[in-house]
């Protein structure tokens, strides 16, 4: 009986069983024909939208190389670690993970996250280390991803700091030929589609959409064996005499090249945590100063060019001043009467603005105006003053007098070097460049240029500049063994706002060499000295004389000076090494 | 001796195989041994290939079958007089849960004796409808209301401490378990559908028992783009998953929603999802044909048990075992609210598969003994 009633209620339920079975049955297999026939491709699209990426592919910038390829300014490969904010914050958990690994705040990081929270991406580190990024990555949290990067790295350090300058985090140029050259260093990223996971790493290659275009790379005029030699030299004066700052270049005369240039204080582009901004003026460029007397071979050129004057001439210099209206014009001592060329081997101011007082001072503008004085030098580097020659129609007799011993006009480092190169070479005035120039390049350039000079005028103030690196000359410390140098001194009073600043000095040396046949020429600038020597023949004039004789032997220039001991030549060969 | 009985007779002496001695039901046991084969399949792709976790799988299985085999052997008749007392030890565990349990993520489910971690919660997924049906079967059908009240009682006891844990997807198994064997011990339509409005009506009052996350499981459910990167993750990348897949998948090994990492819990409560997009429509298709198998040979099974607790405790294994797919499949194709239930014999895990392979035991057990019943 019981039996009985229950396999009637049993079957009388079995209705009702297998239908629930049938309809549930039903709504899966509904459900799935609606999620992968009906909806198939929305749900496609969505799901290649989640992995299929396309993702910038980034370019390394161009390099920048010596004169002989040398790298001074070169990219590498790293990695940068970034987060999706929306996923990071919702992954709470991994945050004290994440910031201990990569050495972050706690609290920066929360701020962080909570300022950009509707955001999609943000930098947690640049440029870490692979082995870092490797371990970011191991923590697997979701929106950490690592994207690849570009790091510029300087092998010459502060060596190259001013020229080569330097680029910011993203890869811009900031200062330097990196930011004079940005358009042409720069590179172009490319894009590429690939498969990402969940986490951001790229699992697949799938195709390229557009090539990344790497920057073209730029080849420098600096020579870098000098610019390492004027570094050193240039750093250890201004350290010993306890200057404020120095300045050096070197020019290729026949080209307008810079070889070298060089600043002190310096810094160092790899590491700019501690920088001062006024490491990063390139004072060879941009800081103007009176020339003093490193101008005087431009005016006796002046005088010379009229014809009325030679090496030979005699100037009455006595007593050793000269009054114009109510200026006294002084020398270090009264010279007594002397010819044109002892005026620049003593330095005298008086014979220099008697000589400037003879001729028309539209000729002395002229002369110092067409060998670039006054003006840009063309090296194309941001913040270049153009220096100060103030017209001739306003020079009084005072103005004649001064201009022609250096004063009352400004120029750069850079802007006297190049003057001192249209003196070195055949009277033409070349912009100076801080990229290689090829010969053909540099012929095609003089072609543009009418030599300002004449021949014999640049031969016979080359020859009197040679005396005064000889004896009884200002710039004796100037000699290099073996070679025939000329140059000129000069000790400027610097001027502050309330007119000149008594006891502070701008020791110079100016000079080419060898000056049978130049090829180099060189400015040297220490501001400030502050040890017992200030002179411009005791201060600039030995950084000249080493860096010079090691440019020379570098470069491989045969000695043009026979009565130079040999013995002399060794010995400075054995401590230049 | 009639002309059945001496059939039977015939039949008991010449097909008397090795799956008879060992009271195993081949066409069950064979369905059961190809879902296996299936989860081993899927779980070495959905586990990223690491063939460590498909051999841990091995091992459950393993261990699953041995309690399959061993409960198959066991009189049904026996267990029907332990019944009692496996329900009363049940409730006497829930308690003590409730009391010095372990808490793991977030909810008071284990017991922790020494040796192994213990759930008894899964215990109940066979004790409680066991108990309905030792409570029914010694009564004519259908039940009086009274006993249909006790009988509503041994389902709502054990459910409201689950659900306390809290564990929201025990809980529903193991009511939906009991409510079952009601349902096959036949009471009216009237109720059923009485009973039904009643659930209807009572929704507000049990989301206002609901703690928060389940508040926010049910919102999700409802809204899953609300918030794309939080709650209805799960559900988004589940039915990109399955959709993506379309009619014949990517292929094993290929699905991009899990293989990438986008899929959350692939390799458990979300395998569906994983399995859908790399076999398509018509993998679906032969999963779910392969399950109807199962339960229409266990339906069978309990409709030709020889007394009313092997029936009607049958029909309730069953039916338990149908819920978890349907709630299973239900929530990862975002019918249903997300659920912690794993899909049956696929998900990797062991608790519920233990439990699982017992009540096929049982099933086994009652169909391999019902010719040794004395009629």
């Amino acid at each position: 009986m019981n039996a009985k009633t229950s396999e009637l209620a049993f079957r009388g339920r079995r209705f009702l069983v297998l239908s629930v079975l049938a309809l549930a049955g039903l709504a899966l297999v509904a459900r799935a024909v609606d999620l992968q026939v009906v909806s198939k491709d929305f749900l496609k699209g969505q799901g290649d939208a989640r992995y299929l990426r396309v993702v910038s592919e980034p370019a390394h910038r161009g390099m920048i190389t010596d004169r002989f390829g040398e790298p001074l300014a070169i990219s590498t490969p790293v990695d940068s670690v970034w987060a999706n904010p929306q996923e990071l914050i919702l992954a709470r958990d991994s945050w004290p993970q994440l910031t201990k690994v990569l050495g972050l705040k706690r609290g920066a990081l929360e701020r962080q996250l909570a300022a950009k929270r509707d955001k999609e991406f943000i930098y947690l580190k640049r440029r870490v280390a692979p082995d870092l990024a490797e371990k970011v990555m191991a923590l697997e949290i979701p929106g950490v991803a690592l994207a690849p990067e570009y790091k510029r790295f300087y092998p010459a350090g502060e060596v190259t700091a001013h020229v080569v300058g330097f680029t910011n985090v993203d890869d811009e140029g900031q200062e330097g030929m990196e930011l004079v050259h940005d358009a042409r260093l720069k590179s172009i990223a490319g894009a590429k589609r690939v498969i990402k996971d969940r986490f951001g790493r790229v699992v697949e290659n799938v195709e390229r959409v557009s090539e990344p275009q790497p920057g073209q790379d730029i080849v420098l005029s600096i020579d870098r064996r000098l610019q390492y030699l004027a570094y050193r030299e240039l750093k250890a004066a201004v350290k010993s005499h306890r200057a404020d700052a120095g300045s050096l270049v070197i020019l290729d005369v026949h080209t307008g090249e810079v070889l070298a240039m060089v600043n002190q204080p310096a810094y160092n582009p790899n590491n700019r945590h501690k920088l001062k901004s006024s490491d990063l003026r390139n004072r060879a460029v941009t800081d103007v100063f009176e020339p003093g007397s490193t101008i005087k071979p431009f005016t006796v050129a002046a005088a010379l060019e009229t014809g009325r004057f030679n090496g030979n001439t005699v100037v009455d210099v006595r007593p050793g001043y000269l009054k114009i209206g109510r200026k006294t014009i002084r020398d270090f001592r009264d010279y007594g009467i002397i010819d044109v060329s002892t005026i620049l081997q003593k330095s005298s101011n008086v014979g220099a603005s008697k000589l400037a007082l003879a001729i028309t001072p539209e000729h002395l503008w002229q002369t110092f105006a067409s060998v670039g004085l006054g003006a840009d030098s063309g090296s194309g580097f941001p913040g270049e003053p153009s220096g100060l020659l103030t017209d001739f129609g306003a020079w009084h007799d005072i103005q004649r007098a001064t201009v022609s011993y250096g004063y009352g006009l400004s120029v750069t480092a850079m802007q006297l070097a190049r003057a001192y190169a249209a003196l070195a070479s055949d009277g033409r005035p070349l912009p100076v460049s801080f990229l290689r120039r090829s010969e053909a390049q540099a012929a095609e350039l003089a072609a543009l240029y009418e030599p300002v000079l004449s021949k014999s005028s640049l031969r016979s103030v080359r020859q009197m500049l040679e005396r005064v690196v000889e004896k009884g000359g200002t710039g004796t410390r100037a000699a290099v063994p073996g070679y025939r140098i000329a140059g000129k001194t000069g000790t400027v009073k610097k001027s502050g706002a309330g007119g000149y600043i008594e006891d502070s000095y701008l020791a110079l040396f100016a000079g080419i060499a060898p000056a049978s046949d130049p090829r180099l020429a060189m400015v040297v600038v220490i501001d400030e000295p502050r040890s017992e020597k200030y002179y411009g023949g005791a201060v600039a004039a030995p950084v000249f004389s080493r860096v010079m004789a090691g440019a020379l032997r570098m470069m491989d220039i045969p000695p043009d000076n026979a009565n130079s001991p040999p013995g002399q030549r060794l010995a400075f060969l054995h401590r230049a090494q | 001796m009639s002309l059945f009985e001496a059939r039977a007779e015939v039949l008991r002496t010449n097909r008397r195989n090795l799956a008879e001695t060992l009271h195993l039901d081949a066409p069950l046991l064979i369905c059961l041994l190809a879902l296996s084969a299936i989860s081993l399949f899927v779980l070495y792709s959905a586990s990223g290939q690491s063939i460590d976790v498909v051999w841990r799988q091995v091992v459950r299985l393993g261990v699953a079958f041995l309690i399959m085999l061993t409960l198959a052997q066991i009189n049904p008749a026996t267990l029907k007089r332990w019944t009692p007392w496996f329900f009363g030890l049940g409730i006497g565990l829930l308690l003590a849960v409730l009391f010095f349990g372990e808490t793991g993520k977030g909810a008071q489910r284990w017991l922790d004796l020494g040796l192994f971690r213990f759930q008894p919660s899964e215990m109940m997924k066979l004790t409680v409808p066991m108990m309905v049906a030792w409570y029914l079967s010694d009564h004519p059908l259908p039940p009086t209301l009274k006993r249909l009240s006790v009988a509503c009682l041994i389902i709502v006891i054990p459910t409201l401490l689950i659900a306390k844990q809290p564990d929201l997807g025990t809980a529903l198994l193991i009511a939906g378990a009991g409510v079952f064997v009601l349902l096959f011990a036949g009471i009216s339509w009237r109720l059923i559908f009485a009973s039904g409005a009643a659930l209807a009506a009572s929704a507000p009052v049990l989301w206002h028992f609901m703690r928060d996350y389940q508040r926010q499981r049910v919102l999700t459910f409802l809204n899953p783009e609300q918030s794309p990167l939080g709650a209805g993750y799960h559900i988004i990348q589940s039915k990109i998953a399955i959709g993506s897949g379309g009619l014949y998948g990517k292929g094993w090994l290929n699905g991009t929603q899990s293989q990438l990492n986008f899929l959350p819990e692939r390799s458990t409560d979300f395998i569906f999802a994983a399995y859908a997009e790399e076999f398509g429509l018509f993998g679906i298709l032969a999963l779910l044909v392969l399950y109807l198998l199962v339960i229409m040979r266990g339906l069978l099974i309990a409709s030709q048990a020889q007394d009313t607790y092997t029936r009607l405790l049958g029909g309730g294994l069953v039916m338990t075992f149908f819920i978890y797919i349907f709630v299973n499949i239900g929530m990862v194709t975002g019918l249903l609210p997300v659920v912690g239930v794993p899909l049956p014999l696929i998900s990797y895990g062991g608790t519920s598969m233990v439990t699982l392979m017992a009540s096929f035991g049982i099933l086994m057990s009652i169909h391999t003994h019902r010719k040794l019943l004395p009629r």
